[in-house]
């Protein structure tokens, strides 16, 4: 019984993870119809930050964790200004390519400058080893995580419930035209919104350098997870995603101990069976956007 | 009188709204059917309805006898349905003789050959040119879709309908967005459809209405107010009511 | 009937379409000429036939009937590692024949996937389709004792062709036998999008809802296009295991799916010969990035593929293909065909 508790825990977290990896997706793809690939790419630009300014400039862990964010968000900035914006209109297919492209660009850029094999971050002793509640074993760092992702969370959404900003987010997600036809600065809204999601990415990008494993490959390795949060999750609200993802990340960790020898094809099922009941995701709209 | 088609109860709703409430018409056979009313009061979601683009939450529909309502789309029309979209719906990269040839081709039951080259038959041929003399087209057969003139647009958006040999025919404001001079073209040829095709259409221009149809239903907020002969719902106080905008709950 | 005299020419442009322009002609000629003229590169050019029949599949679907997919690199993998077994325990050891069940394997895959992919949006499409392949490569390292894992399978010896050509180290049998499959499934493919069924696809592409609208069945065209293009990737993996005597992991790899995207892209999509095209190009590109930075040519693929999307295809094929636009128009055999040969529909 323990280690199913262990387990639900080990998928709690993960899932928390991947839901700051993704939400970012899920709000470019709600708000823009954008489909951003390279999404990944912010990810791991924010995790190699924190991992040289803690493993080569000394920095604390949760000094070097906002900076991750910063640096992502800033990244995201200035790719959107330059380059994203001239794309919004583009057929599906052209944003495809477009952020393909820019997975190959960061995977080899990244590969060349840091070296291809994983990247460890090294941990403050508070972080390591576990606690023991009940008998259930409770990691330190996996719990850090729920914390900062769950605290994220319901940021997020208070953000979108109660504060001006968020109710022009929503209006933007919901109809485009008609928000800037309120006065809604849609393209404004989407600039600051596309940064902040990109930060979320690389602060995930971060905090998954111990768990999800760091290396050049990574958005190439995690673009799958995050097409099926997004498919699966619907883009029109926060906690679709949010469920899909804590559904995805408990369906992992528990195929993976559960049934060790086909584990890994526990999200593939999770994702063809979610599509042959709801061709639009569990939580999406039914009208193409 | 053989009823072409027919709805009984179709119920629609989207979220909490009612967009179509408890509609039951009934087309006669041959019949020059309009269906008017306020806008927003539902007119093409009852064709989306009737063409199976949307799905009923309750009611039935009947073809000729036959209840169509789980059929898919394309079913129908090879049972003899056929529609005009209100916006044109058209291959923007295709000619009109293509498109014209892929209804023909479809109706025929040729549409899946996948061996013997467009063009190459000879029943098929005759027929897409039959179409496209009969609504003027021949003129721009080449030339891609996009590139033609609003209103022979609108002309082959109702060719395209005729082409699929319909027993019914469901018009969605054909004349609508249509330049003056063009207009003639597709009154005509609404006017010259064969006797034996059954005609709804759903039109605001009332001149082209009350000349058109020999029979009228008003549909307001999804549901029917008042069906007749022209006349008569011209004359009806509730109809009047409802287009001066005096406040009335239908 | 009226009389046949007087009934109004529809079928001339059609036929016209359909039949073989000089340039393609041309085109053939030069691309057989090139196995004498060229006797030291057999492999390259095998390689760069294979590409362009993979393309070619990847077209029937993205340029026909409009579905984008993340994950074509399945089919390729499943006909490699179905010929690359099949000769590798002796079942089929007659090349064609095993070709042939190669090609059929990746074709029950794509019929039975079909059904995923033709339901729900781009988003879906590009999620199923990426997912598909992942499986099959994830699959693949998992049943690493029948396939090899990641070094893949080991000592491979394909037969000789029909019992009498076999295949030599300078890879002049493979050249050849890549040609003539590829070109007996371009004309297969050529006949197939002149005639009723390919006008059906180009319409769902430009517009399902008329489509549905005039009694096309739309899904199941779009099952039947989907299971023909997996069975032509079927094909292009196996010839690449006969050819290459390697079936590896990585015939499913991201990469693979990614790149074949940009050959379609380079090439043009929707008038058959862009993969052919395509494929030459990427090629002779792979070639200079290679020899530029050895390791990291994919970064300059990604560079490629972001300056062509903001460039925008359209407008880089009218700059690239102002000169060759004469030659295309020969190819394409399309109106459009002189401009740009694909619709950049949203």
């Amino acid at each position: 019984m323990t280690s199913v508790l262990t387990n639900l825990f080990d998928g709690v977290a993960y899932g928390m993870l991947l839901f700051v990896l993704a939400c970012g997706l899920a709000v470019t793809l709600g708000l823009m119809n954008f489909v951003n690939l390279a999404h990944g790419a912010f990810a791991m630009a924010g995790g190699y930050v924190c991992a040289v300014l803690v493993n080569r400039a000394g920095w604390p862990f949760f000094a070097a964790l906002p900076l991750a964010f910063i640096a992502s968000a800033a990244i995201g900035a200035v790719l959107e200004r330059l380059l994203y914006r001239h794309l919004y209109a583009r057929s599906h297919l052209d944003q495809v390519l477009f952020s393909i492209g820019l997975v190959f660009m960061s995977v080899a850029a990244v590969d060349y400058i840091m070296g291809s094999s994983r990247v460890f971050i090294q941990l403050p002793q508070a972080l390591e080893g576990q606690f023991d509640v009940f008998g259930v074993g409770i990691g330190r760092y996996r719990l850090m995580i729920v914390v900062i992702c769950g605290m994220l969370t319901l940021a997020l959404q208070w953000v979108l419930a109660r504060t001006r900003f968020g109710s022009r987010l929503r209006a933007a997600v919901d109809d485009p035209r008609v928000a800037s036809g309120l006065g809604i600065n849609v393209p404004q809204v989407f600039a600051f919104t596309f940064a902040f999601g990109c930060g979320l990415a690389g602060l995930g990008g971060a905090l998954s350098a111990e768990i999800l494993g760091l290396d050049p490959y990574f958005p190439l390795k995690f673009m799958i997870y995050f097409l099926i949060v997004v498919t699966v999750g619907g883009s029109s609200s926060i906690t679709g995603p949010f469920l899909a993802s804590l559904l995805l990340g408990i369906g992992d960790v528990a195929g993976k101990y559960y049934v060790p020898k086909m584990g890994p094809f526990v999200i593939y099922t999770i994702m063809i069976v979610i599509l042959i009941w709801r061709p639009n995701g569990l939580f999406g709209r039914t009208a193409a956007r | 009188m053989t009823v072409a088609l027919e709805t009984t109860g179709l119920e629609k709703h989207f979220g909490g709204l009612r967009v179509t409430r408890d509609l039951s018409l009934r087309i006669a056979q041959g019949a020059r059917h309009a269906l008017i009313g306020p806008n927003g009061a539902g007119k093409t979601t009852v064709i989306n309805l009737l063409t199976g683009v949307l799905k009923p939450d309750a009611g039935r529909i009947l073809l000729e006898g036959r209840d169509i309502t789980d059929l898919p789309v394309h079913r129908r029309v090879l049972r003899g349905l056929s529609r005009t979209f209100q916006i044109n719906q058209l291959y923007a990269d295709l000619t009109p003789l293509e498109t014209i040839g892929l209804a023909v081709s479809e109706r025929l039951g040729r549409g899946g050959d996948w061996w013997r080259g467009m063009g190459t038959r000879g029943d098929v041929n005759a027929e897409i040119a039959d179409n496209l003399s009969r609504f003027h087209l021949l003129d721009v057969m080449n030339q891609p879709t996009a590139t033609l003139a609003y209103g022979k647009q609108r002309l082959l958006e109702i060719a395209v309908a005729i082409a699929c040999k319909p027993r019914v025919l469901l018009l969605d404001e054909p004349a609508a967005g249509v330049p003056e001079n063009e207009r003639r073209d597709i009154l005509s040829a609404v006017a010259s459809l064969p006797r034996d095709v059954t005609v709804l259409l759903i039109e605001h221009d009332m001149d082209l209405v009350f000349s058109f149809a020999d029979r009228i239903s008003v549909l307001v907020n999804g549901g029917l107010l008042v069906e007749g002969a022209p006349q008569d719902v011209a004359r009806d106080p509730q109809v009047k009511a409802v287009y001066l905008g005096e406040a009335a709950d239908a | 009937m009226s009389a046949v005299t007087t009934q109004p020419d529809v079928s001339s442009q059609a036929i016209a379409h359909a039949r073989w322009r000089a340039g393609e002609v041309a085109f053939w000629i030069a691309v057989l000429a090139c196995g004498f003229l060229f006797p030291s590169r057999y492999l390259i050019m095998t390689d760069i036939v294979r590409l362009g029949l993979f393309a070619l599949s990847l077209d029937l679907i993205l340029g026909y009937a409009g579905i984008v997919s993340l994950g074509h690199a399945a089919f390729f993998g499943v006909g490699a590692y179905c010929a690359g077994l099949l000769a590798l325990h002796g079942i089929i050891t007659e090349p064609v024949i095993a070709l042939v069940a190669a090609g059929l394997a990746a074709m029950v895959l794509g019929f039975l996937t079909s059904f995923l992919v033709i339901r729900g949006v781009d988003l879906t499409r590009l999620m199923v389709t990426l997912g598909i392949a992942l499986l099959l490569e994830a699959l693949a390292e998992r049943f690493s004792d029948i396939t090899g894992g990641t070094d893949g399978l080991q000592g491979i010896e394909i037969a000789p062709i029909l019992g009498r050509f076999e295949f030599d180290m300078f890879g002049r049998t493979g050249f050849f036998y890549a040609l003539a499959v590829t070109f007996l499934l371009f004309l297969l493919a050529r006949r197939i999008v002149h005639s009723p069924f390919g006008l059906s696809l180009r319409a769902i592409k430009n517009n399902p809802l008329r489509a549905a609208a005039i009694g096309i069945p739309v899904n199941r065209r779009l099952v039947a296009v989907y299971t023909l293009a997996a069975f032509y990737a079927g094909i292009a993996g196996a010839l690449f295991t006969q050819t290459t005597a390697l079936a590896s992991l990585d015939v499913f790899s991201f990469e693979r799916s990614a790149d074949l995207l940009l050959v379609l892209i380079i090439g043009g999509t929707g008038y058959l010969y862009g993969g052919l095209i395509g494929a030459v190009i990427f090629r002779m590109l792979q070639e200079v990035f290679s020899t530029l930075t050895p390791q990291y040519w994919q970064f300059w693929i990604g560079l490629v593929l972001v300056v062509i999307v903001l460039i925008g295809r359209q407008r880089l094929h009218r700059w690239v293909l102002w000169a060759p636009n004469l030659l295309i128009a020969q190819f394409g055999g399309r109106r459009e065909a002189v401009a740009v040969p694909e619709s950049d529909a949203p």
